[in-house]
């Protein structure tokens, strides 16, 4: 009898278990859904951390977008290339965007350069503030308000407010893109991150508004334009925009640049610069102005690096 | 009318998540947004009405027979577990449409412990098969109402300056507090 109460407990139990194990293996089967390979196979290359950096409910919403080709493969900002180009060797795709891009933002204009139309004590949120007159308290209505939304939706760490506007570190980057649709000036943008070249200003404004408003805002003077050996940047809508597929970061227009709206100053290309007015004679008093201003912040980055 | 009585008593009364504190972990976990509040919240309201029924048989015909009632712990375990699979994989081929509202959340409730809270309570309280099964389906829509109110609630927080010792979960908690505070009100409205 008291032998039972032991075998008792370990038969009901153990039986059980064997039912429901054996009842889960048959349903496994009758219910078997075909489902995607590619499916597994991309969720074994994704790291597994389930963190919902990509938006989806987990990799397995992540992978199972990816096979079904509703999310790109570079789709996991954690991975990052090395994952992207396992996945892209599952769906039999190369991984096209294999240069690395970084998120960058296009306005320049901190405290000291750009002007306020008035102090603004509401809540620390871009998307609160320009929701008020002027949409927010800059005079540039295309400059950033410095009050960190991006900051907030990065997930990595990778972005400051530093002297009143947004800086991307480039190392924590990962490109997930986050951060662009957090901006409601709409100011970040995933751009190579080995090219240096960038320019540094959103503003669609007239050279003269923008000169009243920002004393690093592009005037849409045309010189880089000019000046550019390989057709790579054009003044459109009175704002310079690079083609990053001609552009060979040669940095004379970052040198030519009167406003230094254009990142990516060469030393080198420095020394040259002082021709340059001479061969355009018009926009002489510009350049020859901004030359020693030009040359100073370079000093200044000089001993940064 | 006790019946009607049962359902609302799990509903408001022995609010599993703010009378309670059973099921805490997806009500914090998964409360950032309405939507998925909701989904969450029907799942449960699936799983604890079906784990009620099928603990209750498991309890009476199996445990009680061979007189391993106190194994009723493992027991619950085994079956709660074993449904939730067996469920997942029964609407993944027959309703796939309801496969995909209730998502991730499904297997989430193999271990939320207020379907187990349910079936042990069941038990002690010695209710008959179709009290098991309101009582499972009372407690569990308490638990969809809770969870969709505290993720309205967080979803209005979320838009406001909070100090900043208190961003994120510290909020929430307090809200839930607050919540449970409110819902005292309800206390011996019926008793049971």
């Amino acid at each position: 009898m008291d032998i039972m109460n032991i075998i008792n407990p370990i038969l009901s139990i153990g039986g059980l278990g064997v039912v429901f194990g054996a009842g889960l293996g048959v349903a496994g089967e009758l219910f078997y859904v075909e489902e995607d390979p590619k499916i597994g196979e991309i969720l074994e290359a994704l790291p597994g951390a389930n963190c919902g950096g990509c938006g989806f409910p987990g990799c397995g919403g992540c992978a199972a977008a990816i096979a079904a080709g509703t999310a790109p493969i570079t789709a996991c900002p954690v991975g990052g290339s090395a994952v992207a180009e396992k996945i892209g060797g599952i769906m039999g795709i190369e991984a096209s965007s294999s240069e690395p891009v970084a998120a960058f933002v296009k306005c320049g204009g901190t405290c000291e350069k750009a002007k306020s139309k008035y102090e603004y004590f509401g809540i620390d949120d871009c998307n609160m503030a320009v929701q008020l007159a002027g949409g927010g308290s800059k005079t540039c209505n295309y400059g950033c308000l410095g009050l960190g939304s991006c900051l907030k939706a990065c997930g990595f760490g990778a972005i400051e407010i530093i002297d009143g506007i947004a800086v991307v570190d480039k190392e924590k980057c990962v490109a997930c893109g986050q951060c662009v649709s957090a901006c409601p000036k709409h100011l970040i943008e995933l751009l190579p991150a080995k090219n240096k070249i960038k320019v540094q200003c959103s503003s669609k404004d007239l050279g003269k508004v923008v000169m009243q408003a920002c004393s690093v805002g592009c005037i849409s003077c045309k010189i880089c334009e000019k000046n550019c050996p390989f057709d790579a940047i054009h003044v459109i809508d009175n704002i310079a925009v690079i083609d990053y597929t001609k552009c060979k970061s040669c940095g004379i227009c970052a040198n030519k640049c009167p406003k230094g709206v254009i990142t990516g100053k060469r030393p080198t290309v420095a020394a040259d610069a002082k021709p340059a007015p001479a061969a355009a004679p018009k926009a002489a008093p510009a350049p020859a102005a901004e030359a020693p201003k030009a040359e100073a912040p370079k000093a200044e980055e000089k001993p940064a690096e | 009318m006790n019946l009607i009585l049962l359902i609302l008593a799990g509903i408001f009364v022995n609010n599993y998540v703010l009378s309670q504190f059973l099921g805490i972990c997806p009500f914090l976990g998964v409360s950032k947004k309405v939507e998925t509040a909701a989904g969450m919240g029907v799942a449960v309201i699936f799983v604890m009405s079906l784990a009620s029924a099928v603990a209750y048989l498991v309890y009476n015909l199996i445990l009680v027979p061979l007189h391993i009632e106190y194994l009723y712990n493992i027991a619950f375990i085994l079956v709660i577990a074993s449904l939730v699979q067996f469920v997942e994989m029964f609407l993944k081929k027959a309703a796939p449409a309801l496969y995909q509202a209730l998502g991730v959340f499904l297997p989430l409730i193999t271990t939320n412990c207020a379907v187990l809270g349910v079936a042990v309570l069941n038990m002690q309280k010695e209710y008959n098969f179709i009290e098991s099964v309101l009582n499972g389906f009372g407690g569990a829509t308490g638990f969809a109402l809770a969870i969709i109110l505290f993720a309205g609630i967080r979803e209005r927080i979320e838009d406001n300056d909070t100090p900043k010792a208190f961003d994120g979960f510290p909020m929430a908690l307090i809200t839930a507090g607050l919540m449970s505070i409110a819902f005292l009100g309800f206390s011996g409205l019926i008793k049971l």
